[in-house]
């Protein structure tokens, strides 16, 4: 009967094709994750940080900033972001987005790194105080720039990894600790630049208090993966503090508006 | 091709339809799609449940397909046909779900994550499946019992609409996971009765069978437990040390969590100032369905540690004035109560939709939190908020309506999507007329940048303050704002200059900046919590001027304000903005779109092309089979069953809008809306039979069509007053109103599909199931559609739609 021969005709290309397609993505597959080497990442890290350049210097004016910190983008260009990611995403690690690393927890979009970095005003003799290590790569990058950086993660395997991770790496200007973030570093304190990356639903007050005068403190709003604002806390010198609510993007909400 | 048609009439096919398996199978079915959304929307997020579920459905579409493809092989086998997909039913609702929770779709990565929208597929299609074997099922039975379709297809009707209040009911006793066992039990009850209506196999071996089947569900279940996404605020908060679930229950209205913390304190005061100095009280959290947290504040610390409520941007109106008499909308955890118990208010009425939220604080948490909702002075009201201030003969000097975070009414996630009735145009102005003179509403709202809840409702404020008649609405509003949070107050009565002294103080003791007064300057705003540009003060300006229109028309988000016609407040996407956002997406654009919206859009799509290729792919083999079909008889077919199909749901899903006017609660509406719908619309099915059988069907359908056009019309125009007049009636009348209401209108809404139906089955049986498929895929686009006709254009036109669409189905209905 002509119905079932056509139908049966149609099954095996059916079962074929899907037999080829299985096939091509698992050979894709192992490609991605097993042929990267070191050159490879070198590489791919100079055009990751040469696409955040472009963005980042877009965007500066929106920042108020007059232009950007080169010495940032070294030092992003000096963090081997793939050791900080899981291993199964290490081909994807100079992309320039946030990636899971783990307990819910993320490795930020290194073009958020770059702007909170540039943002508060690194310099070589700071002490920088960092609630929430999370994988350690902003820790890391921190480094690369100040004389001294105090992590602290409250999820204890992960500020355990990040901790190790550092020491391999050779960032022994940054010490971690497992803990309460919400009250700060008190034996440490007062710092020149607070990020605060861990989530919580108000800035703790121990965290302003330790804040030095001159000093910034930058927390970024929004979920795990998607930045909404960044909001930049300046105590002056007199102790009063100044806030500032800055969109990481360059968008003007309004029409015919000109920058 | 006449041994063909005698086919379905074997030895093999009992006389009668199995009805009350179709009918015990249809509720499991519904039950079984409400417990889904239920579920998904615990796991994952609400929007990307409604996706997933949407789609899932046309697990029905591909039915009709696959029926229209093996018919000839399945109808003589029917009883065994008919029994293995019960069975399979059964098992695979359990299996398929528990399969689909562990795939680790992460909602915000989308975008860049190619694996994303492969694992989004991969849970559809495992969704599917259930509802693929319900639907054979129930188009076997259609097919086979082409003499006697109205009776089946009422007693579909009728099992999906006690299905629906059954699945309400238990999930009322029940927790979600464990329900879902007990809807796959439902399925192989219905398969075990299947088995004693057609006379199959022996009873007590059969009983066995199913037997082991149940208790074998029951076992998987036990042991299963929800996968919540690791993104959500729940699993987020378990990661720290000390902290961890003391209890849950759960309801139609969501799961509820209570989660302490042992070693490190949960200090939850989001928009507290950056002057507070003080941290909160011990806080035990309650969070609903894996997000959304509330606390419970200890109420026996120190004075010092209840500063923190003086500190936030709605403690303001109590630096305004001495409130008397204050209501607070959306308790909670009752920190707004707390707060106005600090600020020594001797009346305050609380309202908090959720019973079990106040169960738990009042029997675990009592001494806790100092008897907080049993103090003297203090009401509780288990109430939706909307409802209670339209009932109230009370009015008040101060109206709180705190932060409530927009996770999305429970009318038991079905069908409902963004809707809020409570930031409507008509909401503000309900509020305002309960206000006692001088009195004020607070409305508080989370800043969103660029600026778009805020000025949406300032907007909203504006225009209800102008319906009302009042000249200058800009000299009842005050808007303030800290870097997390807004509020916006809105007075009964002309702001003073002493309250206006008394907003300039507030704010700048505690680092807030004014963006609205009476006679604001623009050098006070934007102070202390810089923005590029005085962002909220120039719209607020452009929103009381003569330049309204342009401003809104300007503003790259949608700032019109919503209404009970259109109430989708948490729309702010505008299509214009789309190519900009994607354009920046690397850059920091992706937090600037709209995931309601688009995920509208995205299932939309999805459910068209999934469509078109189940619709298409049967009629190719048709084709070569049955060459004396014409191509007119199966246009007419496709555009009747769509046209019906859509129009079905675009009436269904706008009545139970209009009806949540009426009853309030989301849940009581849609469950009596729902359940009122699919059972006269099961009976009208039943009456069609009489007309089938003298044959009138042409005069059926137009009368049907006639019926619901005429019904629909006037309840447009006179459901509104109607429901004004009755406002004051007790629940249970309020039901049986609507009840009677919706009679006319379901019972004529039962008649179209199996008139056509019947006329098929004698005509060209052959189309029955593609007929059926075709009705599946309608209702999934219908669904998506009708909710994205309503965002646009408002929920009258979804109705209008709707009888155009049947005054089509009416012209495209040809008799062979």
């Amino acid at each position: 009967m002509s119905h079932n021969h056509y139908v049966d005709t149609l099954n095996f290309k059916l079962l074929r094709v899907l037999r080829n397609g299985l096939l091509l993505i698992l050979m894709c597959l192992c490609n991605l994750v097993f042929a990267t080497d070191v050159d490879d990442y070198a590489e791919q890290r100079a055009a990751l940080i040469e696409e955040i350049t472009d963005d980042v210097r877009a965007t500066a004016r929106y920042l108020g900033r007059r232009e950007l910190n080169p010495s940032v983008l070294t030092a992003l260009g000096q963090v081997e972001r793939h050791k900080f990611v899981p291993w199964i995403d290490r081909y994807r690690a100079y992309r320039n987005q946030p990636l899971p690393i783990g307990h819910g927890q993320t490795i930020s979009q290194p073009y958020i790194v770059a702007i909170m970095t540039d943002l508060i005003n690194p310099s070589a003799e700071h002490r920088v105080l960092e609630v929430g290590t999370g994988s350690g790569y902003q820790a890391a990058v921190l480094a690369e720039l100040v004389g001294q950086v105090y992590s602290i993660e409250i999820i204890e395997p992960l500020g355990r990894a990040a901790g190790k991770r550092l020491q391999a790496l050779g960032y022994d200007n940054v010490t971690t600790r497992i803990g309460d973030g919400y009250y700060g570093w008190p034996e440490q304190a007062p710092f020149d630049a607070i990020v605060v990356t861990a989530a919580a639903s108000h800035v703790p007050p121990p965290l302003i208090e330790q804040l030095k005068p001159g000093g910034h403190m930058i927390i970024p709003v929004g979920s795990r993966f998607l930045t909404q604002q960044l909001v930049l806390i300046t105590k002056n010198e007199d102790g009063t503090l100044q806030t500032r609510q800055l969109l990481p993007v360059r968008f003007v909400p309004l029409t015919g508006k000109h920058d | 091709m006449r041994g063909e048609a005698g086919l379905s009439q074997t030895a093999t096919t009992p006389p009668r339809p199995p009805f009350i398996a179709i009918a015990l199978l249809s509720a499991g079915a519904l039950a079984y799609e409400v417990l889904l959304m239920r579920l998904f929307a615990i796991v994952q997020w609400h929007h990307f449940a409604y996706m997933v579920i949407s789609l899932a459905l046309l697990g029905y579409g591909a039915s009709g397909t696959f029926l229209s493809l093996a018919q000839k092989w399945l109808l003589p086998r029917f009883k065994i046909a008919f029994c293995t997909n019960l069975g399979l039913f059964g098992i695979s609702a359990v299996s398929c779900y528990l399969l689909a929770q562990q795939v680790p779709f992460n909602p915000e990565t989308v975008l860049w994550d190619w694996r994303e929208p492969l694992r989004l597929a991969v849970m559809y299609l495992l969704l599917a499946i259930p509802f693929f074997f319900a639907a054979n099922a129930i188009g076997l039975a259609f097919i086979s019992f082409r003499s006697d379709i109205a009776h089946a297809y009422a007693a579909d009707l009728l099992g999906a609409g006690l299905g629906s209040l059954c699945v309400i009911g238990l999930l009322m006793i029940s927790m979600p996971l464990p329900a879902l066992g007990i809807i796959a039990t439902l399925g192989l009850l219905s398969l075990l009765v299947a088995v004693f209506e057609l006379r199959l196999l022996h009873p007590a071996l059969s009983s066995v069978a199913v037997l082991c089947m149940v208790v074998g569900v029951a076992l998987i279940t036990q042991r299963a437990e929800l996968e919540i996404s690791a993104y959500k605020s729940l699993p987020q908060t378990l990661r720290i040390a000390g902290t961890e679930i003391i209890d849950e229950t759960s309801s139609p209205l969501g799961l509820l969590s209570v989660v302490e913390s042992k070693q490190l304190p949960l200090r939850h005061a989001p928009g507290l100032s950056l002057m507070a100095r003080h941290e909160p009280p011990e806080q035990v959290a309650i969070f609903t369905d894996g997000a959304g947290m509330t606390v419970i504040n200890n109420g026996h610390a120190p004075e010092s540690a209840y500063n923190y409520l003086d500190q936030l941007s709605w403690a303001l109106p109590y630096h305004l004035f001495k409130p008397q008499q204050v209501l607070v909308l959306g308790a909670g955890g009752g920190t707004e109560v707390l707060q106005a118990r600090q600020h020594g208010v001797p009346e305050i009425d609380a309202v908090e939709l959720n019973p079990q939220l106040i169960e738990i604080i009042r029997k675990r948490y009592g001494e806790f939190s100092n008897q907080l909702y049993d103090q003297a002075g203090v009401q509780l009201h288990i109430a939706e908020a909307r409802g209670f201030v339209a009932g109230s003969k009370n009015k008040y000097d101060l109206i709180q309506l705190p932060l409530l975070d927009s996770f999305a009414t429970s009318s038991a996630g079905l069908y409902a999507l963004n809707e809020s009735y409570l930031y409507t145009i008509e909401a503000l102005s309900t509020y305002l007329s309960k206000l006692k003179a001088n009195g004020y509403l607070a409305i508080s709202r989370w800043i969103n940048l660029p600026p778009r809840d805020t000025l949406k409702l300032f907007a909203t404020a504006v225009t209800a303050l102008e319906q009302a008649g009042i000249d200058e609405p800009g000299q009842r509003l005050i808007l303030i704002r800290g870097w997390q949070t807004s509020t916006l107050l809105i007075k009964n009565g002309e702001v003073t200059s002493t309250e206006i002294d008394a907003v300039r103080q507030f704010a700048s003791a505690r680092a807030f900046d004014v963006a609205w007064f009476p006679g604001i300057k623009v050098e006070e705003t934007n102070r202390y919590n810089l923005l590029d540009q005085p962002q909220f003060y120039n719209a607020a300006r452009a929103l009381l001027g003569p330049k309204r229109a342009e401003f809104i028309e300007q503003y790259k988000f949608n700032l019109t304000p919503a209404s009970d016609d259109k109430p989708y407040f948490f729309q702010f996407f505008k299509w214009r903005t789309l190519p900009e956002i994607l354009e920046l997406s690397s850059r920091g654009g992706m937090p600037l779109l709209e995931w309601g919206y688009l995920v509208l859009v995205a299932t939309l799509v999805q459910a068209m092309l999934a469509s078109a290729v189940l619709i298409l792919l049967p009629l190719s083999v048709l084709k070569s089979q049955h060459k004396k079909q014409s191509g007119f008889q199966k246009r007419s077919v496709l555009l009747y069953f769509s046209a019906i199909g859509l129009a079905f749901l675009f009436i269904e899903i706008a009545f139970i809008q209009r009806f949540i006017l009426f009853l309030h609660h989301p849940l009581y509406a849609t469950a009596v809306v729902l359940t009122g719908f699919l059972i006269f619309a099961g009976l009208g099915s039943a009456f069609a039979r009489r007309l089938t059988q003298s044959n009138q069907h042409r005069r059926g359908v137009w009368f049907a069509v006639l019926a619901i056009s005429n019904i629909s019309v006037f309840y447009l125009y006179a459901l509104t007053p109607l429901f004004e007049l009755l406002m004051a009636w007790p629940v249970w009348a309020k039901i049986i109103t609507t009840l009677f209401l919706i009679m006319p209108l379901a019972f004529s809404m039962g008649l179209p599909f199996p008139l056509a139906l019947d006329r098929l089955g004698r005509d060209a049986p052959e189309l029955m199931p593609w007929a059926w498929g075709v009705n599946g895929c309608a209702s999934v686009i219908s669904a998506v559609l009708a909710t994205l006709l309503a965002i646009h254009f408002g929920f009258q036109i979804v109705i209008l739609a709707a009888l155009m669409l049947y005054l089509f189905a009416a012209l495209s209905y040809s008799e062979n």
